[in-house]
């Protein structure tokens, strides 16, 4: 209860400090976020990146956040209003707000924008995301070695490449284990829903899954999981609490670093826009503790993330092959282009499922 | 035949909430007002309901929580709609606006906690039949709990003279308030059966569903327990039909996507909204003359003295 009453008051002097502060010369910056920041996963992660930016650069910098802000027309207005308000620099972190916030920056061409997971870029505005392929990749080899029944079950949120990717990097891995290794995939088609996450869950293990993988925001999943005495991998934030015996490792997103260099151009008036898309190497994004695996598994899946982060492994090493049995061009050379992953709108072999849409 | 059970009981699990919702919604509109306020009164009971389950320890308690906040929340709606007669769309709508965010306030506290969710019955050797053994006898009390309650609605409506006057403020208040009825206070009280019902629906979600709460955690489900009491054309035994009907299109489409049905996620994810639609087409091509709906539903009544 102490605590409760704690967290209230401190949300209460927080939500007063914002309103109060009129600072003139300290420098605006704003963030959309798609959920509640109390999610758990994607806006929670965001959100204890801009904290790292008011620790870092409190004296010079005011933050402002709008939750809960659907993707769509009405992220137009949200983002209007941020710049209204005076924000120099806003960041909208979802992949939905990326026509909304190019019309925006159009219309302001003396704010600065950053748009998180998409690929439409204009003088002032930049695109930011992370390679969390390679985590996915990470994270198959780790279930293909798991998984008793050879099924794993993936729940997607919507069939975009960022997903898509995930889905081919996690069973790419897991064939080099098991090439027999089947995938049953199920889409929310919601990032947020903790009860349909929960009854997607349910309904892959009864169908035979026994490791849970997700890309849906909240940790029902990871509770189904932990329920039903099967394995999981968290999403975007630390789960681990939802499955102390469940969760195999979580990929976290930690958008702090980038936040307070981003800030910083801003300050130093050396702001660009650019295409930032960092990986392991770049801290964009980490993976969780290995836990609740044999030591010889755990070995694995830390030499694999030593070999991506040195750049001697990639998830997507020519040839891929896809689900047509044909091998996809290869444009990056040894590997598939970036472009081409960003942009992925097809199934690798392997997956006896049809891409939504295709 | 195992997964056949594991369906039967998911799809239980998830249409309970809908069903306990909508009930409280269907007397309500059944006194002739329209709360649209479901939604928020369902996420201040999912946010009472886990505070009063994570300080207490009961799930119990934590219900009466999310029971008792619905109902607070209901007499905010109540005192605005019925006792100022301000317009109701306006005002249940606005009451979901109040409760996203204040359940938001209540639940700053407990996100990232975790109860014990309710225990399921267990009774043995019965439980243990195959098939049917824990569908039926297997369940948490919150599924036994909201069958009773549509099966004492049902009772109450029309096998009651407090249900047939409550029918009556409903479908004529001027005659209603003629015959020496108070009106408004009917009413209150519907509206008050309604908030404790949409209350412990949202309970029902950090308590049983998925034991954490997350602000915004009912996801639309207060909507779907509105659309719900059209689609039953205001009839209780419509209502269980419906709340399952929807439950079961919502499991079966993610069963469908794990087998790899070949009909894109899209369409599935709409399917339930869809069946819902088209049910209400057919129901309402069935009836000959005149609609269901209460005849005074969201009509201000003003009492002249």
């Amino acid at each position: 209860m102490r605590k409760s009453l704690l967290a209230l008051a401190s949300g209460l002097l927080l939500a007063g400090s914002v309103s109060a502060a009129s600072a003139a010369d300290k420098l605006k910056v704003g963030f959309i976020y798609l959920g509640p920041i109390g999610d758990l996963g994607w806006t929670y992660q965001h959100d204890v990146g801009r904290q790292a930016l008011v620790k870092e650069l409190g004296d010079k910098i005011e933050t402002t956040y709008l939750e809960n802000v659907p993707e769509g027309p009405d992220a137009e207005r949200a983002i209007e209003q941020l710049v209204r308000a005076g924000n120099k620099l806003i960041f909208t972190t979802s992949f939905g707000y990326m026509d909304p916030t190019l019309k925006v920056a159009k219309k302001y061409p003396n704010v600065h924008f950053e748009h998180a997971t998409g690929y439409k870029r204009d003088k002032n505005m930049s695109t930011y995301s992370a390679k969390w392929y390679q985590g996915r990749y990470i994270q198959g080899l780790i279930a293909a070695k798991m998984s008793k029944s050879g099924v794993l079950g993936y729940i997607g949120s919507f069939p975009i490449p960022e997903v898509v990717s995930g889905i081919n990097a996690t069973i790419l891995a897991a064939q080099t284990i098991n090439p027999n290794i089947k995938v049953k995939i199920i889409w929310a088609n919601t990032w947020f829903d903790p009860g349909k996450e929960a009854d997607a869950a349910k309904a892959l293990i009864d169908q035979g899954a026994d490791v849970i993988m997700q890309h849906t925001d909240s940790p029902a999943a990871m509770q189904i999981a932990s329920e039903r005495g099967k394995l999981a991998f968290g999403q975007d934030s630390e789960m681990i609490k939802f499955g102390p015996k469940t969760q195999l490792t979580s990929i976290l997103d930690t958008w702090g670093p980038y936040y307070i260099e981003r800030v910083k151009a801003e300050l130093a008036g050396t702001w660009k826009s650019e295409d930032t898309w960092g990986g392991l190497d770049s801290h964009m994004f980490a993976m969780a503790p290995y836990t609740n695996m044999p030591d010889d598994v755990k070995k694995m899946a830390e030499d694999a993330q030593a070999a991506i982060t040195a750049g001697k492994l990639h998830p997507f090493k020519c040839p891929v092959i896809g689900q047509d049995g044909k091998e996809v061009e290869c444009k990056g050379g040894a590997n598939l282009a970036d472009g081409q992953i960003l942009g992925m709108n097809f199934y690798v072999k392997g997956i006896d499922d049809k891409l939504p849409g295709k | 035949m195992e997964l056949i059970e594991a369906i039967i009981l998911a799809v239980l699990a998830a249409s309970t909430p809908l069903l306990i919702a909508a009930t409280g919604e269907l007397v309500t509109e059944r006194s002739g007002v329209l709360n649209l306020g479901v939604e928020g009164m369902m996420i201040v009971g999912a946010a009472c309901g886990f505070a009063g389950a994570w300080l207490t320890g009961s799930i119990f308690i934590g219900a009466l929580f999310g029971i008792v906040a619905g109902m607070l929340m209901s007499l905010v709606f109540a005192l605005m709609a019925l006792g100022l007669a301000v317009n109701q769309v306006a005002t249940g709508l606005a009451l979901t606006i109040l409760g996203i965010g204040l359940s938001g306030l209540i639940g700053a506290g407990f996100v990232g906690e975790r109860i014990t969710p309710a225990a399921h019955l267990y009774v043995p050797g019965l439980t243990d039949i195959p098939l049917i053994g824990r569908v039926l006898f297997g369940e948490d009390g919150f599924v036994y709990f909201s069958v009773a309650l549509i099966v004492g609605v049902w009772w109450f409506l029309y096998r009651t003279r407090a249900g047939l006057i409550l029918r009556a403020c409903g479908d004529n208040h001027v005659s209603a308030h003629a015959l020496g009825y108070p009106v408004l206070r009917i009413r209150t009280f519907a509206v008050m059966f309604g908030g404790a019902c949409a209350g412990l629906a949202g309970a029902y979600l950090p308590l049983a569903y998925t034991p954490f709460f997350i602000p915004g955690m009912t996801a639309g489900r207060g909507w779907i327990a509105l659309a719900l009491v059209v689609f039953a054309s205001w009839r209780p035994g419509r209502l269980v039909v419906g709340a399952y009907l929807f439950g079961a299109v919502t499991i079966l489409q993610l069963h469908a996507q794990g087998w790899g049905v070949g009909i894109p996620s899209q369409f599935m994810s709409a399917l339930p909204y869809l069946a819902t639609v088209i049910v209400l087409v057919l129901l309402s091509r069935a009836r000959t003359g005149g609609s269901t709906a209460p005849a005074a539903l969201g009509t201000v009544f003003v009492p002249d003295r």
